[in-house]
């Protein structure tokens, strides 16, 4: 079985609120000083999810591809340390601002280069976008069934079987393969690299292909949403701090007050 | 290109809360371009639910059914409202952050080959452009980000659930209600509903609680949450929620779970132990009416976003909080 996981480099969502800066002219995120970007959490979800597959298929290749203009490679092979076959990286200069209809174009084109594939497996959405449409637009452009937010997914001959989480339980879809899945951290916590995945991740380049290697220029990767504005909400709250003479004072005064606020 | 399309999905043999918020941010923005407001009810449904969607701010409602729309698959959604797509080109299509909305309006965006914006608070008519502005959080809620659809196609956004608030329902309104008679076959279903499992924790729904309390990784483990279910007892609608650390440290499962991937919840109360605020939790609760947060970190951004807080250890705060809660409301 031939899987394929697409990953995203992110900006570390652990970044602390102090840190995070927005340009409000050049309307970008201005990355942190001194923090390494990351493979977006829900990304690794899906890496960790191809894994469980390939363990209990016992055999499977597990193809990792990503769009970019700037991959921290120390970052990037992260999939590969934690057991993924091998990587294809969209790296190049048009990419650094890229739409999400325009990434679909790109994962289209690779997805269609790589070939043969079995399942593509995406993380629900990123963590600096927060688009969660990527995935779905690849199963339309591929003509994928589309099985959306899986808690859990089950392989069988030639159809899978996945759990959708939802907020009262979860939903249970069945398709024919080929299929697109997404995943959440529900799937499972993703492992973490060994020193052997580490060593073997260390000798495996990953295929690096421009937009031209796809038969793309970048007239065609047009967005169709047009940023206007970018800007860091300010909060006009004000938190009153109870303080007694001790803890627990603090919290009967706590309670008094939110009563006296006709709160509780 | 003069009408505003909403999907109106059904709950049952009713219309979907979601299908009222839908149609008062329609009707916005219908009014602000110039438009009318279509409801497309994508089903069996009965012609009350119709006359419903009309009595809420629709100025027509497409009913829409075929013997393969199936309830619940995505698929079949998409198929339904890209054949009506092509039938009325509307200027705007909206849907829901429900399970079924925040695929489907992707998925007909993309097979339109056209823009969407997921999860949107606010939308603004340009009577000029005769396009909308939309207001979505991103970086998990760490920013705020405009966007305007770049091409004169269907321009696709999924809003987000109770951000914007229902229309009072007026009887006297009048609408046009269209049966449509939808062409699809098997290829446009490639997936199948197998089976629903509900997985009711029990007592009051997190979404439907006036007063939460709500845990975080600060607790240091899942027995605390006991004592986070009492107090929430003492309420009459009062329910435990948790941020991911907890439920992905499995002290919780996944149903208690507040936040960007979670649930969102619009509680009068919202009590927080232990929670630092990350922004990812803040986008599932940040509508709470009252935000009180206890922490033993002052810098905390939970802090940022409550109205009352007490800096300190929960475990000394929270027995004397309890028990005077109880006291004061004599349960």
């Amino acid at each position: 079985m031939n899987i394929i996981v697409c990953a995203k480099q992110v900006m570390d969502p652990d970044t602390p609120a102090s840190a995070f800066n927005v340009d409000e002219n050049a309307l970008r995120v201005v990355p942190a000083q001194g923090i390494p970007p990351v493979v977006n959490g829900f990304c690794e979800n899906a890496v960790e999810a191809a894994l469980r597959i390939k363990e209990n298929l016992g055999d499977a290749t597990i193809t990792v591809l990503s769009v970019g203009s700037e991959f921290v490679m120390d970052v990037m092979k992260k999939p590969l340390s934690m057991g993924a076959d091998q990587m294809v990286l969209i790296q190049d200069e048009a990419c650094s601002n890229l739409d999400a209809l325009s990434t679909v174009k790109l994962l289209t084109a690779a997805i269609k280069k790589i070939g043969e594939f079995d399942l593509v497996i995406c993380g629900q959405q990123a963590s600096d976008w927060d688009n969660a449409h990527v995935p779905l637009g690849l199963s339309e452009t591929l003509g994928l069934p589309c099985l959306t937010e899986a808690s859990n997914i089950e392989i069988e001959e030639s159809s899978i079987i996945v759990n959708s989480s939802r907020s009262d339980g979860y939903e249970v879809f069945e398709s024919s393969l080929p299929a697109l899945v997404t995943v959440n951290n529900q799937i499972g916590e993703p492992r973490y690299p060994t020193l052997r995945g580490i060593m073997q991740a260390s000798r495996k380049t990953p295929e690096i292909l421009t937009i031209s290697d796809l038969g793309l220029d970048s007239e065609e990767l047009k967005p169709a949403l047009t940023l206007t504005e970018l800007f860091i909400p300010v909060s006009d709250k004000q938190c009153e701090i109870i303080e007694g003479e001790d803890e627990a004072d603090s919290g009967r005064l706590l309670a008094m007050r939110l009563r006296e606020e006709k709160i509780i | 290109m003069t009408e505003i399309l909403i999907l109106g999905e059904l709950d049952g043999n009713e219309l979907h809360s979601s299908a009222g918020e839908l149609i008062a941010a329609g009707r916005k923005l219908a009014d602000e371009l110039g438009m009318k407001v279509s409801a497309a009810i994508i089903g069996e449904a009965p012609i009350e639910i119709a006359n419903e969607a009309i009595s809420i701010g629709a100025d027509q409602v497409y009913t829409v059914s075929h013997e393969l729309i199936a309830q619940g698959v995505s698929d079949t959604y998409v198929a339904a409202l890209e054949f009506i797509c092509n039938k009325v080109n509307p200027a705007v299509v909206l849907t829901a952050k429900t399970p079924i909305g925040r695929s489907a309006g992707p998925r007909l965006a993309y097979r339109l080959g056209t823009g969407v914006a997921q999860d949107c608070i606010n939308l603004e008519g340009d009577a000029g452009t005769g396009k909308m502005t939309v207001t979505r959080p991103v970086y998990g809620g760490n920013a705020m980000a405009k966007f305007t659809f770049a091409n004169n196609e269907t321009q696709v956004a999924v809003l987000r659930i109770k951000a914007f608030e229902p229309l009072p329902t007026d009887a006297d309104r009048s609408g046009l209600i269209t049966h449509i008679d939808l062409e699809m076959n098997e290829n446009h279903v490639k997936s199948k509903l197998v089976e629903t499992v509900k997985e009711q924790s029990e007592g009051v729904k997190l979404e439907d609680a006036e007063v939460i309390i709500g845990g975080g990784r600060g607790l240091g483990g899942p027995e605390p949450f006991s004592q986070l279910e009492e107090l929430a007892k003492l309420f009459d609608s009062g329910a435990v929620g948790a941020s991911r650390a907890v439920c992905d440290a499995g002290w919780l499962d996944h149903s208690y779970q507040i936040g960007l991937t979670g649930k969102t919840v619009t509680p009068n109360l919202y009590i927080t132990f232990g929670i630092s605020g990350a922004s990812q939790h803040m986008a599932g609760c940040s509508a709470s009416k009252n935000i009180v947060a206890i922490n033993k970190d002052g810098e905390a951004n939970i802090f940022k976003e409550a109205s009352f807080g007490v800096i300190g250890d929960w475990e000394k705060v929270l027995p004397s909080f309890t028990a005077t809660v109880q006291e004061l409301l004599g349960t």
